[in-house]
């Protein structure tokens, strides 16, 4: 271990015993009779079971994870959920044992898994300042000190008699964070804690954030907020499958993640075997795998409508959705336009948006199919096709902030 | 390298690595003092807050207890009381019955009330069972308080044994650490112990000398007797609080090689089985 080297893993794995669904009694055996069932039927089963497969099976939630951190560094770790990023941290912190391999770390850990562990919804604001500052590993004289600096960064002073029971989330949020975020150790760990608190709040906690780095202090960091990770690390692990796959510049393992992660990008297929007018199929063609999109490109909506017989007033429609499930964008085709399904059967068709403004966000779309001269909707399908806006690449002096606006307007400016 | 971590105090260097005990484990749980005392206060706090007796619930029971144990045992029973006021001697023994029972009852549950602190931050575990003590300290001195009180009503005078009171409340403690610290690891697993546990104080509470004193067992079972460590506890709390019968010293120490005896077996079970607390909890 090289003297800046202040976290080194090597080999490191986590291996979790699961009972088998044929084996459900071997999972319940959590009480004393069953397990003393199973102990007096132990003999009977080995007899029984040596030639089956075993019951329960091994689950690795970390496996063969090398990397090492050096002093100062803001190491991102990202990756999908279930990709073992907060099992790491767990062996980290040293609250769950490895079953393999060693890890090596330099200086005092504080780690900061959830916000407000150990807060007793009984006790005033004051009493849980000092509990959760003693359960994070701060002396009473740490407390004492830097008392004031953390209730008037949580913005809490008048309340600090009152017991957080009677918190609104926002101060209870705030709070807990305030005293987390007033640790002296020399190693940071944090889980995925940003994303709770107001906008405001937020950015402070960047901010805050920020300053402990420039301290000179380690921080391990992670998060499913993109824009956070850009901004606050120096270097980061893509994990997948409880493996370190990657590792790089913040720039390289984001793009990296944005492009394994195919949780959204799905496209809509109907039912199998209708009879009547619908939309068979949609997609959303975005300009990355995995349904994320970059800002600004060109994005493609591919439909399929199938007709038993010929529509004469046909119109087709779609919205863009939000996260919030507001409507951002209507694009519409009628057939006065272009005539559409004149002839029973499929009928493919595409609409692009050439540079679509939407600001970073979920979206999803949302299709009708209609008859003009009735005016009635023969279908509507909702939120589907679901894909993601990311401001990726796209840089400025202030990081992108979620919720900012849904929709950028080309401007210029002029100085008079 | 090893030179540098040398050098600099806070450079201590921790390794995790599978079954690694480690070396430092004493010195963390020295280092994390002040959360056994946070914790402590913190039960303390919460035990009295929003009740409107307080303080009187502490006070309330063991009165009660004693009240239907005297006259369970001394108006129906017509047991011996070795020439002291029957409740002065019964309440002599519920003082640490009270202690013992209260710190079984909070330490065996400890580990399983405070999941949420066990899944999410690392400290040595056994703070947690430690810090419990702490409520059962606060509720015995109330109970001493009665104690005092129900004396003088008697005119029963202490006398300069009352000074190894101290001695024996730590005897008591740790009487109910040892078999706390092997249940509470149990229970992670296995909350069955949960039911178990205030069924058996129950039955304690007539299996060991609270509502008779000792001296009716008969002589040549007494060491047997002695093999329940809270014999040897309230034995000694009478001897210290109002004289009576004369140490019994042979079970006396049975009594005190048996809680370390348990002591030892509690923590080993517990620094035994305290690395998998958060994977099984």
């Amino acid at each position: 271990m090289n003297s800046d080297t202040v976290i080194s893993v090597e080999g490191l794995g986590k291996c979790y015993r699961i009972a088998h669904q044929g084996q459900e009694r071997a999972k319940q055996s959590n009480t004393l009779s069953e397990q003393l069932q199973r102990a007096a039927s132990a003999p009977v089963r080995w007899i029984r079971d040596r030639n089956q497969s075993t019951t329960s099976e091994d689950f690795w939630a970390l496996r063969d994870v090398n990397f090492e951190v050096k002093r100062g560094e803001v190491l991102g770790i990202v990756g999908r959920n279930g990709a073992g990023k907060s099992t790491l941290l767990k062996v980290l912190s040293r609250i769950t044992e490895p079953t393999q391999g060693e890890v090596r770390i330099r200086g005092k850990v504080a780690s900061l898994l959830e916000v407000g562990t150990g807060f007793h919804p009984e006790l005033s604001g004051r009493e849980n300042i000092f509990l959760n500052g003693a359960i994070l590993g701060m002396n009473r004289h740490d407390i004492r000190r830097r008392f004031d600096e953390i209730v008037e960064f949580a913005g809490v002073e008048k309340f600090l008699d009152t017991p957080v029971k009677h918190y609104s989330s926002g101060m209870y949020v705030r709070l807990a964070f305030a005293v987390a975020a007033h640790l002296q150790t020399e190693i940071l760990i944090i889980d995925e804690v940003l994303a709770v608190g107001d906008m405001e709040f937020q950015k402070k906690c960047l901010g805050k954030m920020g300053e402990a780095t420039k301290d000179g202090r380690t921080v391990l960091f992670v998060s499913h907020n993109m824009q956070a990770v850009s901004t606050l690390t120096t270097r980061c692990l893509l994990m997948e499958k409880g493996c370190c796959k990657k590792e790089g510049t913040p720039a390289d393992i984001i793009a990296a993640y944005l492009d394994s992660s195919s949780s959204s990008g799905d496209g809509y297929l109907a039912e199998k075997g209708r009879t009547d007018a619908h939309v068979m199929s949609a997609r959303v063609i975005t300009s990355e795998s995995g349904g994320t999109h970059v800002y600004g490109q060109k994005l493609r909506c591919v439909f399929e409508i199938w007709v038993p017989e010929a529509l004469l007033n046909a119109s087709i429609s779609f919205q863009i959705l939000d996260s919030l499930r507001q409507p951002i964008v209507h694009a519409w085709i009628f057939d006065s336009d272009i005539p559409l399904l004149r002839k029973p059967g499929v009928q493919k068709l595409e609409c692009t948006l050439p540079s679509p403004r939407l600001y970073m966000d979920q979206y999803s779309i949302s299709i009708y199919l209609a008859d003009t001269r009735s005016k009635s909707l023969i279908e509507t399908v909702e939120a589907v096709c679901p894909f993601q806006i990311v401001m990726h690449g796209m840089n400025r002096e202030w990081a992108w902030e979620k919720n900012a606006c849904k929709y950028l307007e080309q401007w210029s400016w002029s100085l008079e | 390298m090893m030179k540098e971590s040398r050098v600099s105090n806070t450079d201590q260097e921790t390794v995790i690595r599978v079954g690694h005990h480690e070396s430092g484990y004493w010195r963390d749980v020295w280092s994390y003092r002040e959360l056994l005392y946070f914790l402590a206060w913190r039960d303390i706090l919460i035990r009295y807050k929003q009740t409107v007796a307080g303080s009187a619930w502490a006070l309330l029971r063991p009165a009660l207890n004693t009240l239907v144990f005297t006259i369970l045992f001394s108006r129906l029973g017509k047991f011996p009381s070795d020439g002291v006021p029957y409740p002065v001697m019964v309440l002599a023994g519920m003082v640490p019955w009270q202690l013992f029972s209260g710190a079984i009852l909070g330490g065996t549950q400890s580990l399983v009330s405070n999941s949420n602190l066990i899944s999410k931050v690392y400290f040595p575990r056994l703070i947690i069972p430690c810090s419990t003590l702490g409520v059962a300290l606060v509720d015995f001195l109330f109970t001493l308080i009665l104690l005092l009180g129900v004396m003088l009503y008697y005119s029963v005078m202490p006398t300069w044994r009352l000074a190894t009171l101290p001695l024996l409340v730590l005897f008591a403690l740790l009487a109910s650490l040892g078999p706390s610290l092997l249940i509470a690891a149990l229970m992670v697993k296995f909350r069955d112990f949960k039911h178990v546990v205030p069924f058996m104080i129950q039955l304690g509470a007539y299996v060991c000398p609270v509502g008779f004193s000792s001296s009716i067992v008969p002589e040549n079972w007494r060491v047997l007797y002695s093999c329940n460590p809270m014999v040897g506890v309230i034995d000694g709390f009478r001897w210290a609080i109002h004289g009576g019968a004369p140490l019994h010293f042979q079970g006396l120490i049975i009594s005190i090689l048996i809680t370390l005896f348990f002591m030892v077996l509690g923590v080993w079970y517990f620094r035994k089985t305290e690395r998998s607390f958060a994977d099984v909890i």
